[in-house]
């Protein structure tokens, strides 16, 4: 008796292990072989038979900004979770965010690895919706892992009407429409009052963009700004998006990478610029920039698009933040004391798209978020009465830009006047697939030249190599003479 | 400590004394093996022999299923797909198409050898002192006549970096030099600089910190190891030592340093390849750039640049070549401490094997 129980124990361990160790095996496998295999999976999930509506919408994006309006603007809300991980709707279905930060292609490669197993993966853990950023929006947009907004999601050209052309030529390839935006993204210069009263003697925006209204002029008042212990811009990056925006052609050609002389232009610029102490070597995003822009900053000015102002200065420019019982109003921090104008070049920056994913099985739902908070005129217009946020409407942005509309913020400017009228300026024609990629690779190695670390053809090579790490398929870089 | 059954098979092991010391250095699955195989020897008479052997390979069993599906196979495949074309385009994926030895030349003929020193550089900034207080740390307290008090205290608190995860170090150290951070705060508070350090902008401030924080994370461990290894050594010889009236200076360097040898041929050779595979540390501290013109980047942040990208043909590439030279290290460490079994001197090995060759030429 004792034997065989042992040896049944033993067995059974046996199969156990065994049983794991395969089973482990066979999961792995099975979703390497949906990756390898990657078949195209658009047009068969949107001829589904759209039965019955999941229990739960999968929302993947890069940050809280999407997530903070559809729990403050989707009227289907009913409760969201303390930790903000879910959201449930009134219908009882519930929305889970997933959230991966965007630097150095993290999101988009996340988001690759779960679009390939997209058909492997069960109903309910299916991407239903995908946000995405105008530097990457055509390798979504040009996939078959997107859904028409009009035919397979069912919005109308009525729907859409209202929205401003650009924000759908750039999600549309042949004339489907595959995304769709609740904001427009046109950059403004936002600068201190107070420092440009101190160096130029005069703080109003109209007549602060007569002193910045050239690259010349711009130069001028950095000398002025330094020589009065400020600075003109925080970092390297800033002034980034105004020439790589107004670039003669894409980014890419086939495999061949053109460098755009503008570009270069930046170079040479942010190269004198950190030499002559007009900026406070921060790069985007990190701590010194992010302070830059508070009460301790010392830099004159910031170049910013819609989202930028109310979503990132706002919150840096308060001595006491919001998470902490600090309220936006005058008197915390330098609230107020920012101004917004023209600057030298018009540009965009950013820009953010709700995508439909092919295989969701909630495409009701996708069609009433995208038509709550991308079409509905009353919610465009309330976001951007609350938040400062300037929204796809352009009727409603026009009625705001001609009303008595005050940010205070801004110091009691109109700043939708502003981007009403650079939003109708905004070009994506050269926009392309590859462009965050290759912007930050860009930025990256430069910078060791600014800071004195490498010569100018170092940073090149540097700047080749690291984008053949990230995009094997490209073959060629091609300087300007 | 034996009582009942037990006893007969007890005295069956006293007899043989080696046997015994066998039995005990045994895995406890084989002793339970032997015992009831013993048990139940009239049973084994009447049905004729049967072997246990079977039981034994059904212990080590899932050690071998776990390392062939989740080491043996994925090695595999890491030095088949190193010769493929194989990586993704937006949603593409490319190839595998059979290219030959073509990532291996692009890996030689380019980046591999500026990140293989690198990854080298930044191993001897942190193995130096790590070795240097280490030895001094580990002899101070195994010291005998030093009796350092709170002895406990200080190895707990010298192992505790080794704890925390190398991430979370690095972050610590990103914050505290970081261009606005409280280093640059203190310095400038103490009217030490005037304007802030850029110690993350810098080749050597980035490659510094990184041997800073690999030190911290390591000397403790090695610490430990080496007081091992000094206890290990026998007292006798430096009470007769001190007898003849050798100073601790000396003591140190010509009885613990050889009598430890093996243990410091194992902690760098150990090191060597943990720091051939270092990752964390600066993929963090240079925000997975690899610091200014890519001096910080070692094997394994190249490695991941790759695998980022999904390019699973270059990936493979570098992970064999790193496999080699890990696979030469291991070499020899074995051999360092294995040749070290036969407790004879290097001398008394020479004079060994002339004896052999000598017995050999003379039988020809």
């Amino acid at each position: 008796m004792k034997k065989i129980s042992r040896r049944n124990f033993l067995l059974a361990s046996g199969v156990v292990t065994i049983g794991a160790a395969l089973a482990a095996c066979g999961g792995g496998s099975s979703s390497s072989t949906a990756a390898s295999s990657a078949a195209p999976a658009s047009s068969a999930a949107a001829s589904a038979p759209a039965a019955a509506e999941g229990k739960v919408l999968n929302i993947w994006c890069w940050n809280d900004e999407f997530q903070s309006r559809f729990n403050d603007y989707y009227p289907e809300v009913k409760e969201i979770a303390a930790d903000k991980s879910t959201t449930t709707l009134k219908d009882g279905t519930t929305v889970k965010w997933t959230i991966n930060a965007n630097e150095n292609n993290n999101y988009q490669n996340k988001l690759d690895e779960a679009l390939l197993n997209q058909d492997s993966a069960a109903d309910d853990d299916k991407i239903d919706i995908f946000l995405i950023e105008a530097d990457y929006a055509l390798k979504y947009v040009d996939s078959d892992y997107v859904l028409d907004v009009k035919k397979d999601i069912g919005l109308t050209d009525s729907d859409l009407a209202g929205q401003y052309q650009y924000t759908k030529d750039i999600v549309s390839v042949d004339g489907s429409q595959r995304g769709t935006t609740w904001q427009a993204t046109p950059g403004l210069f936002a600068y201190r009052r107070s420092i440009a009263k101190e160096v130029l003697g005069t703080d109003d925006p109209a007549e602060v963009q007569t002193y910045l209204s050239d690259w010349d002029k711009f130069n001028d008042v950095a000398a002025k700004a330094a020589a009065k212990g400020y600075k003109m811009l925080s970092g390297f990056d800033d002034a980034y998006r105004t020439f790589s925006n107004n670039v003669s052609a894409p980014w890419v050609t086939g495999t061949t990478v053109t460098v755009d002389e503008n570009l270069m232009k930046w170079v040479d610029q942010t190269k004198e610029y950190t030499d002559k102490g007009y900026n406070n070597k921060s790069s985007l995003w990190d701590s010194q920039w992010a302070s830059d822009q508070g009460p301790t900053g010392k830099v004159f000015g910031f170049f910013y698009s819609t989202w930028g102002i109310n979503f990132t200065l706002l919150g840096n420019s308060l001595a006491t933040p919001t998470a902490e019982g600090g309220k936006e109003e005058v008197g915390n921090g330098i609230y107020g004391d920012y101004a917004v104008c023209e600057g030298p070049q018009p540009y965009y920056w950013g820009g953010t798209w709700i995508c439909g994913a092919a295989g969701s099985d909630n495409l009701e739902t996708i069609k009433d978020v995208m038509l709550k908070l991308t079409c509905d005129e009353a919610i465009m217009k309330q976001i951007t009465m609350d938040t400062q946020d300037y929204t796809n409407n352009e009727k409603a942005m026009n009625e705001i830009a001609s009303s008595d509309y005050k940010s205070d913020f801004l110091g009691g400017q109109n700043h939708i006047a502003l981007f009403a009228e650079a939003a109708t300026k905004i070009d994506m024609s050269n926009a392309g697939p590859y462009d965050q990629g290759l912007n930050e690779s860009f930025q990256n190695a430069f910078k060791d030249y600014f800071t004195g670390n490498v010569e100018e053809d170092a940073a090149k090579a540097n700047f080749e190599t690291a984008i053949k790490e990230k995009y094997p398929e490209l073959t060629d870089v091609v300087w300007p003479a | 400590m034996w009582s009942g059954p037990h006893k007969r098979f007890y005295s069956e092991l006293k007899i043989e004394a080696k046997g015994r010391a066998a039995y005990l250095a045994r895995p406890f699955g084989f002793a339970v093996t032997r015992q009831e195989g013993d048990l139940m020897g009239e049973k084994t008479k009447k049905k004729g022999s049967i072997s246990y052997a079977k039981w034994g390979y059904i212990f080590i069993a899932p050690f071998f299923i776990i390392f062939a599906v989740f080491q043996l196979i994925p090695l595999a495949s890491t030095i088949y797909y190193s010769f493929f074309e194989y990586y993704r385009s937006g949603l593409k994926i490319i190839g595998p198409n059979f290219v030959g030895l073509k990532n291996y030349i692009t890996l030689f003929a380019t980046d591999l050898p500026k990140y293989f020193s690198n990854t080298l550089i930044l191993w001897i900034i942190g193995f130096i002192p790590q070795i240097v207080v280490s030895l001094l740390l580990a002899a101070w307290f195994t010291d005998l006549r030093l009796k350092l008090k709170g002895q406990t205290f200080f190895k707990t608190v010298i192992y505790m970096p080794n704890l925390i995860m190398a991430s979370a170090f690095a972050m610590l150290f990103f914050a505290l030099f970081s261009d606005n951070g409280p280093v640059n705060a203190v310095l400038l508070s103490m009217g030490w600089i005037k304007t802030p350090i850029s110690f993350l902008n810098t080749v050597w401030g980035n490659r510094g910190l990184v041997g800073l924080m690999n030190f911290l994370m390591w000397f403790g461990n090695t610490t430990i190891m080496l007081m091992a290894a000094i206890m290990g050594v026998d007292p006798t010889l430096y009470e007769a030592a001190e007898l003849d009236g050798c100073t601790p200076n000396q003591m140190f360097w010509k009885i613990t340093l050889p009598l430890i040898r093996p243990i410091l041929v194992y902690v760098m050779i150990t090191s060597m390849i943990g720091g051939l595979q270092m990752f964390d540390v600066p993929q963090i501290l240079t925000n997975g750039k690899g610091g200014p013109d890519r001096t910080s980047t070692t094997m394994i942040m190249y490695l991941n640049n790759h695998l980022f990208s999904k390019n699973y043909g270059m990936a493979g590439a570098v992970s064999v070549v790193l496999f080699l030279v890990c696979a030469v290290l291991c070499v020899v460490v074995y051999f360092s401490l294995t040749k070290e079994d036969d407790g004879l001197t290097k001398a008394q090995r020479k004079e060994l094997k002339a004896a052999k060759k000598a017995a050999a030429k003379g039988g020809k």
